[in-house]
Parts: C-alpha cells; structure tokens; sequence
C-alpha cells in the first residue's frame, strides 16, 4: 500500500473521483434557490391577513403555495445535507464519521419526508 | 475527532528565562520567543529576550540573528536569503504566520511574540518539520508533463498572454505560511493538500505549456484533497508573497466543474 513512505502516505488509496464537484455546486445551487424560498415563505406569511389556523391552513392548500413549499422543503433539507456532511468531514474520522453520516441521512430522509407529507395533506386532503 | 487542545507534552509552561536589555540600552523592545528542545524532555516554554533596537536591525530575522549572536547561541530557527524570496524563516509573529526576515519590528506594538507555525511537528524551537508538507508537494508532480516530444533544439514557447496566466502563481516560495495558517489544514492535513500546494497544483493546470491538466485534475478530485477548502482566506491575508492561493482553489473548483458538464 505504499505506507510505508512519506510519500507513499500522502498517494494513500488514491484520489476518491466520482465527480466531488458536484456535491460542491449542488450545495451552492441548494443555497442560492432556498435563499429566493426562504424569502416568498416570510414575505407570503407577512403578506396573510392572519397567522390562526384556518387561514393558514387555506392559505396552503392552494397550488401556487403548496408547490414552492414542496420546492423549499427539499432544498433547504438537501443544503442541510450537504453542509452537514461538510462540517462532519471536518471533524469527525474514521468509524465515527461512517456512524455519523448515517446518522444524518436518516434523520434528513425522515424530516424531509415528513414535511413534504404535512404540505400534501394539507394541499391535497379536504379540510 | 478533530484535536482542539494540546496534547499534556506540547503546553507552554510558564517557566522560561528572562535575558535583560544590555545597559545603556536607549530604546528597548521584548521577544518572547517560544523554546523546546527534544532532548531536555521538558514542555516547551517562552524565553523572553529584550534589546535595544538602537543596535538591531530593522526586520524580526535581524533580532533573531542578534539575539543567536550575542545572547543565547541555542535559539534555533531557519533562515537563509533574509530577502523573502528563499521562505525558509516563515513562523507565527504577532499571533500571524509570515517571514521574520519581511516582518518589521515597528509593525509589532509592544513584545514580539514568535512561535513555530501552527499545528507543525516542531523539531526544535522555532523550526518546525516539513517533510509531510514537501511530500504533498511531490505528490502534486510539480514539473511540466506532456505527450507532446520536447521540441529538438528549441525552447517550448509561450505567449506573453500564456505566460501572464501563471502571475500570482510562479512566485510562491513555499514557506507554508498560508498552509499552517488555515484551519482546514490544521484538522485534516494527512489529506487535504493546502493552499500552497494547491496553489502549486493550479500553477501547474495554467501553464500553456502543460499537457496533463485531466490527469492533474483526476488526481485532485477527490473531497479531501481539494474539498476541504472552506475558502476561509487565511491563507491569502498571510501570504507574505501577497499571493491569493483560495483564488487558485476556486480556479481548480471552475476547471473540474467545466470538464463535468
């Protein structure tokens, strides 16, 4: 395995490939769309007569709300992904990386899941 | 888990000796100057130096030079050229990794704090071990490849326009003041390779000459040896060469996203 060296450490298993670019400018792209998201979100929830329930409740079910919502789920809980897989790259070595990778996937999958399914029920599912 | 805290061997202790200004001295300045010496097996420790600046030279090197003279001979540092063009007296002065030869003593408001440059296998007070960093340099095959056979009793030419491409890039020394500066390198250096090698590894990719940019690039794609780059900028408000090696990581960045499509 060429260890054994100075040299031969830092060659280590070889460059990883697998185009790592893209997980760079996906996380660019999943911030510069969730920042325009994130802003139609307040500004729409400004924007509502009232925060109670049931007009918020209307206020979602319509089409051209729910649709941005579905969009800004994914992209925020992909950004979190992606950042989070950063800073655990950072840190974490070793089997604990592994563990914690997981960890974060599960948990992103999970949330994502559930928030998608809360806006579809309410978009899609009669009050 | 990334180490945040000396190791029990590696903290200062507080007992270093204190070397008085020589009397008469006119305008008097201290160096705490950080010493450890692998044969004593104590801590390290600050040894405080004060001299007249009246009889020093102006830059920082002057007074290590000094202070090794006529002081205390066993103060260890590198140092060469005392121009900024051999990068071999790069350490931490004023809490900031730069050339003591390029530094001035002015710049310094009250004692001169120096120690080696951060998160560096010291060997010996202020010099720190740089064989990891030099093979990281190997790695990177910092010479012109081609498949192109070397043109028979001619130069291989370059355009004044081709050659302006490798400014900012050609005049890095190689002092390590930006690698040992940036956190990234400080958690991760078995892998990521720094910005100075990385600013090596683009000067490589930019030259017109060069005809192994998809294999340089292959060799780099990689999350740790490029994409710990945080572009924290450490590395550019250090350099003491002026040079901007988180540029020439986006640059890496730009050409690996353009081959993808």
């Amino acid at each position: 395995m060429g260890n054994g060296t100075q040299l031969g450490r830092v060659r280590g298993l070889g460059a990883g490939g697998g185009g790592v670019v893209h997980h760079w400018w996906l996380q660019r792209v999943t911030a510069v769309a969730s920042l325009f998201l994130v802003l139609w979100f307040v500004f729409s929830l400004a924007r509502l007569p009232s925060l109670d329930y049931a007009s918020t409740r209307l206020w979602l079910a319509q089409p051209i709300v729910a649709v941005p919502m579905c969009l800004l789920i994914v992209g925020v809980f992909w950004h979190f992904r992606l950042g989070v897989q950063v800073m655990l790259e950072d840190y974490l070595h070793g089997a604990k990386r592994v563990i914690a990778m997981l960890a974060l996937n599960f948990y992103t999958c999970a949330m994502a899941a559930f928030a998608l399914f809360s806006v579809l029920k309410v978009a899609l599912v009669a009050a | 888990m990334a180490e945040f805290s000396l190791p029990p061997n590696s903290v200062i202790k507080a007992t270093g000796k204190s070397y008085p200004a020589p009397a008469g001295s006119s305008r008097t300045k201290n160096f705490k100057i950080y010493r450890w010496n692998p044969d004593d097996r104590q801590n390290p420790r600050y040894d405080t130096y004060a001299l007249d600046l009246d009889a020093t030279g102006p830059m920082v090197l002057d007074a290590l030079i000094k202070i090794k003279n006529e002081v205390d001979p066993t103060l260890t540092f590198r140092r060469s050229c005392r121009e900024g063009i051999c990068g071999s007296c790069s350490m931490n002065i004023d809490g900031s990794n730069t050339l003591a030869c390029t530094k001035p003593i002015d710049e310094v408001k009250g004692e001169v704090v120096i120690t080696p440059l951060p998160h560096m296998e010291v060997i010996k007070d202020l010099v720190p071990d740089f064989k990891h960093f030099y093979a990281q340099y190997a790695s990177i095959k910092p010479w012109l490849q081609t498949v192109t056979a070397a043109p028979s009793g001619e130069e291989r030419l370059q355009s004044p326009e081709q050659r302006e491409e490798l400014d900012g890039l050609y005049e890095c020394i190689l002092c390590a003041c930006c690698s040992t500066a940036c956190p990234s390198y400080w958690w991760n250096s078995d892998k990521f390779l720094g910005p100075a090698i990385l600013l090596q590894a683009y000067r490589w990719l930019a030259d017109s000459r060069d005809e192994m940019t998809g294999e340089r690039l292959d060799a780099l794609e990689d999350p740790f040896r490029v994409y710990r780059c945080h572009t924290i900028m450490n590395c550019a408000n250090v350099c003491p060469k002026g040079l901007n090696p988180a540029k020439a990581i986006a640059e890496i960045k730009l050409m690996m996203l353009e081959r993808a499509g």
